[in-house]
């Protein structure tokens, strides 16, 4: 038993580590069979783990490759500075620009949406709601996110953009507003889920303090909980952000298929994603321009969310040191 | 103390107005699913029928059906679920239980966070370069299945994590006090206990992918298909086949997706239809899963 | 020179043995040791239930003003509990209800009467929590916070911000860095913050619970201090379980045991002499 004591020694355990099982320790008689299949089974696990770093390796080398043929014809300076984006034409054009800005102009009307309404309801469902109120709301607020993307762009084609009609004259039925709006809605849960978990973990003590003083609640809110909770606050911003970039069938299908460089709303516009999906729907020879097209733009859309998935990741865990 | 009156009434205003744009803004959410709800319903629900549900698309509204979309949607949830649960259980358990604390699990675990977050259609984008065409897998539901298991990986992998954390650790020292060894501790005691969890995230994973389009439409996925694959299951020995693998395939939202995009109203009709069971059967699921963490919930209080 | 107590009125309450650990105290004995014209705070017939299960038992007892009245008494026996019932902040929790009256002096009004506002009651009672719960914000800000909240002026805020600083001894350390954050401060330093924050609404009394066991001797030190210099502007109550501290910053002490009032008396006699002999078995050690 000296093997176990090692391992769970106060010591060892008092400093945070998990009692594991030394395969490197001595054997007892009679167990290098079970020690043999310890550690196969280990084996294995780690294996299975390792099958994530695959996949960034297959994703990242994939787009690299196939990029890198890519950039072999178009120079990387007019790829991100040209404002026409025709390579399907006969005089194929590749600035990535106007594909860009589709993208940013879906995310930002998203954004504009989803910030604020989620920022909202995490304020109002972690201060003011009963908590049977939370019970049923926070799930029911789950489920706007687990609707099918096909849909939610049904629904902004075909209800969103009327609705919209109506309230702007002369909207035409393609645009950038009602892919963004439905994108918006559809990204609410993430904020507010996020944002309400980051600030229930705010302690009671801090929120005694302000109503000890005789604040309320939307002051204790406001300037207490909200500032105590913004690294985590934050983090499900930039999370919102990273979705709303990469969001494909809403765009594809309710703000058109014509890249169209330009930050009026209104109008309608490609994404970098709708674009990518408008080229798989034809037939593309395998290893012609425009095929390799497709991985330039998911390149650049990879680092993209690349950036907010790594920021939204280190402030999660900023703030998972700090409560 | 008149001052006083005067400013907490000011204060319980504010309260009172903020209360209200609290309601109004949660609501925003369900009254927008209630309104989805009932425009698919609206447009969609008279178009379900037994045909609908077993005729083969078509070129005329009123004859196209979803028989090919549901079964490639089921073909293709067969490998999903088969490949990402087992190994994103397994990943879980070991990032969990068995990684040191060291640069390389950090690496792992940042790696997770960023695969959680990219874009459904880089999947797509990797699968066509990679398994479609460098491993020749064609564009088969094989290719297509393992897209969507590289897409719900990360879900998997953070919903077991999540739910092992949950347990103790009073619990993993006596069994390995009593003499246990790591795996046992984990068969016996760690799994079991934590499947609740685990079996909630793994449900939103697949429902999750049974939602997807885009990875697959960008892998080449059929949108016009009048057969069904190859079954798997079949009378005569040997009983299974995997012919069905190598098969092309179509699957309900790619269906939906280009009954959409045609102006013809009667095809709307049709995408409504499809939406309608896409939702029906999601929302479901999501259900399923949010009573089943209720449950475990309210069974298990460490 | 803390040893000088006040002697406002000598005596002390004395509790009879009617049953239960300490009894019930005729009304009028408890609060004998301070003349009805300096109470500040008057508790008569306070009971206390979170849900079903009573706190606080039929606590009678009275808070001499502009002195330090200290409540001491073993874990679980309801000072925190009686010393929340003041500024009403249990009303943040759900199912708590209480039974009886809280008088303030001099205007009569009753705290925990159902018909006060618990909001204005905080304003006018200000509480110091046992750790240190500075607002994410700069010095300032969070001195300003309950002078902001009553829609003070900015030239009313920066003179009150400064003085409160002052009265909590704070302000040399931090005049040249007002707007830098509170979380640069040490956790004594941070206490006294939250004393500045407490004080700089002028309030009528000042709650502090358990306000140095967080803290390091020398810190404990300088809070203790300032309290006796504090006590001179305004009614404190400070619940403790170091009796040494009791004994060395309170004018009078209250022992309480199991939700009931065992024994209030001017902290010297609390400590020479007591007059129940639960008083005298804590007082010494035999139980804590």
């Amino acid at each position: 038993m000296k093997d176990l004591e090692r391992i769970s020694s106060p010591a060892s355990l008092a400093a945070g580590e998990r009692p594991r099982l030394d395969a490197d320790a001595p054997l007892t008689s009679g167990n290098r069979w079970v020690y043999a299949k310890e550690r196969f089974i280990e084996s294995l696990l780690m294996l299975a783990a390792f099958s994530s770093v695959l996949t960034t390796l297959g994703i990242v080398g994939i787009l690299v490759y196939e990029s890198s043929t890519f950039f072999a014809h178009v120079s990387v300076w007019d790829f991100l500075t040209d404002t026409l984006w025709t390579p399907l034409f006969n005089n194929p054009r590749f600035g990535i620009l106007p594909l860009v800005a589709g993208t940013l102009v879906t995310t930002m009307v998203a954004l504009a949406v989803a910030l604020p309404v989620g920022t909202v309801v995490a304020i109002y469902l972690s201060e003011f709601a009963h908590p049977k109120v939370r019970e049923v709301i926070k799930p029911a607020l789950e489920l706007l996110s687990a609707v099918p993307t096909v849909v939610y762009g049904y629904f902004a084609l075909q209800f969103m953009s009327p609705l919209l009609q109506k309230l702007i004259p002369g909207l035409p039925t393609f645009n950038m507003l009602s892919a963004g709006v439905v994108m918006g809605i559809m990204i609410i849960p993430y904020v507010s889920s996020l944002s309400e978990d980051a600030m229930r973990a705010v302690p009671m003590s801090l929120r005694e303090g302000a109503y000890a003083l005789g604040a309320n609640k939307i002051i204790t809110a406001l300037r207490v909980v909200y500032p105590a909770a913004l690294s985590g606050i934050v983090a499900s911003y930039v999370l919102a952000i990273s979705r709303a970039i990469g969001e494909t069938m809403i765009v594809a299908i309710a703000a058109g298929m014509q890249p169209n460089l330009t930050l009026d709303p209104r109008e309608p516009a490609e994404t970098i994603t709708a674009f990518i999906v408008q080229v798989s729907l034809g037939d593309l020879p395998h290893g012609s321009i425009g095929y390799q097209s497709i991985f330039a733009a998911g390149l650049v859309l990879f680092l993209m969310t690349l950036v907010f998935n790594i920021g939204g990741y280190v402030l999660r865990k900023r703030f998972r040191e700090a409560y | 103390m008149s001052d006083f009156s005067r400013i907490i009434a000011k204060r319980r205003r504010q309260d009172f107005v903020f209360n209200v744009v609290g309601v109004a803004c949660t609501l925003v959410g369900v009254v927008t699913l209630g309104a989805l709800l009932v425009d698919l319903m609206a447009d969609g629900l008279g178009r379900l029928d037994w045909a609908f549900l077993t005729s083969f698309p078509s070129r005329f509204a009123a004859r196209a059906g979803i028989y090919s979309s549901w079964v490639g949607t089921l073909l293709i949830m067969l490998v999903t679920a088969f490949t990402a649960v087992p190994l994103g259980v397994a990943a879980g358990v070991y990032l969990e239980e068995y990684a040191r604390r060291n640069w390389l699990t950090s690496l792992i675990e940042i790696n997770i966070a960023n695969l959680a977050g990219v874009p459904s259609i880089i999947y797509g984008l990797m699968a066509l370069g990679l398994l479609v065409y460098q491993f020749r897998l064609g564009q088969s539901i094989l290719t297509g299945g393992l897209t969507l298991a590289f897409l719900i990986l990360p879900i998997v992998i953070v919903a077991t994590r999540e739910a092992l954390r949950t347990i103790p650790q009073g619990i993993r020292e006596a069994a390995l006090a009593l003499g246990s060894t790591k795996w046992q501790v984990v068969r016996h005691h760690l799994l079991p206990y934590s499947i609740g969890g685990t079996l909630t995230g793994i449900i939103i994973a697949l429902s999750r992918a049974i939602g997807e389009t885009a990875p697959l439409i960008t892998i080449g996925a059929l949108t016009f298909i009048a057969f069904l694959p190859p079954p798997p299951v079949q009378a005569s020995p040997p009983f299974l086949s995997f012919g069905w693998l190598s098969s092309p395939f179509s699957v309900l939202p790619i269906q939906m997706f280009n009954w959409v995009s045609r102006p013809d109203p009667a095809f709307v009709v049709n995408a409504a239809g499809a939406g309608l069971i896409l939702i029906v059967v999601t929302l479901s699921l999501n259900a399923v899963a949010i009573v089943i963490r209720y449950r475990v919930r309210k069974r298990i209080k460490w | 020179m803390r040893t000088e107590l006040d002697t406002g009125g000598g005596g002390r309450g004395r509790v009879g043995h009617e049953g239960g650990a300490a009894g019930v105290a005729p009304a009028s004995r408890a609060r004998a040791g301070v003349a009805p014209a300096e109470v500040k705070a008057d508790v008569r017939g306070l009971n206390f239930f979170y849900g079903r299960h009573q706190a606080l038992k039929n606590i009678d007892l009275a808070f001499a003003v502009n002195r330090v009245t200290a409540i001491i008494g073993p874990s679980g026996c309801g000072k925190s509990t009686l010393l929340r019932c003041l500024n009403r902040i249990h009303d943040l929790y759900p199912d708590t209800r209480y039974e009886g009256r809280i008088i303030l002096q001099p205007s009569g009004v009753d705290i925990v009467a159902p018909t006060t506002d618990p909001v204005e009651m905080r304003m006018r009672i200000g509480m110091v929590f046992q750790k240190p719960n500075a607002f994410p914000k700069s010095i300032f800000e969070n001195v300003a916070f309950g002078l902001r909240l009553l829609g003070e002026g900015r030239r009313a805020v920066e003179e009150k911000v400064e003085r409160a600083l002052r009265g909590a001894a704070l302000w040399d350390e931090v005049k040249d860095r007002l707007k830098g954050s509170a979380y640069t401060l040490s956790g004594g330093q941070q206490q006294r913050l939250c004393i500045a924050r407490a004080l700089a609404t002028d309030p009528e009394m000042l709650l502090f619970d358990e306000p140095t066991s967080a803290l390091d001797p020398i810190a404990t030190q300088k809070i203790e201090d300032l309290i006796f210099e504090l006590k001179r502007q305004v009614t404190i109550v400070i619940v403790t379980h170091n009796m040494q501290q009791a004994a060395r910053v309170a004018d009078r002490t209250a022992f309480m045991y199991l939700g009931e009032l065992v024994e209030a008396a001017d902290t010297k006699q609390m400590f020479e002499n007591p007059s129940e002999k639960l008083t005298e078995e804590y007082i010494t050690g035999h139980f804590g």
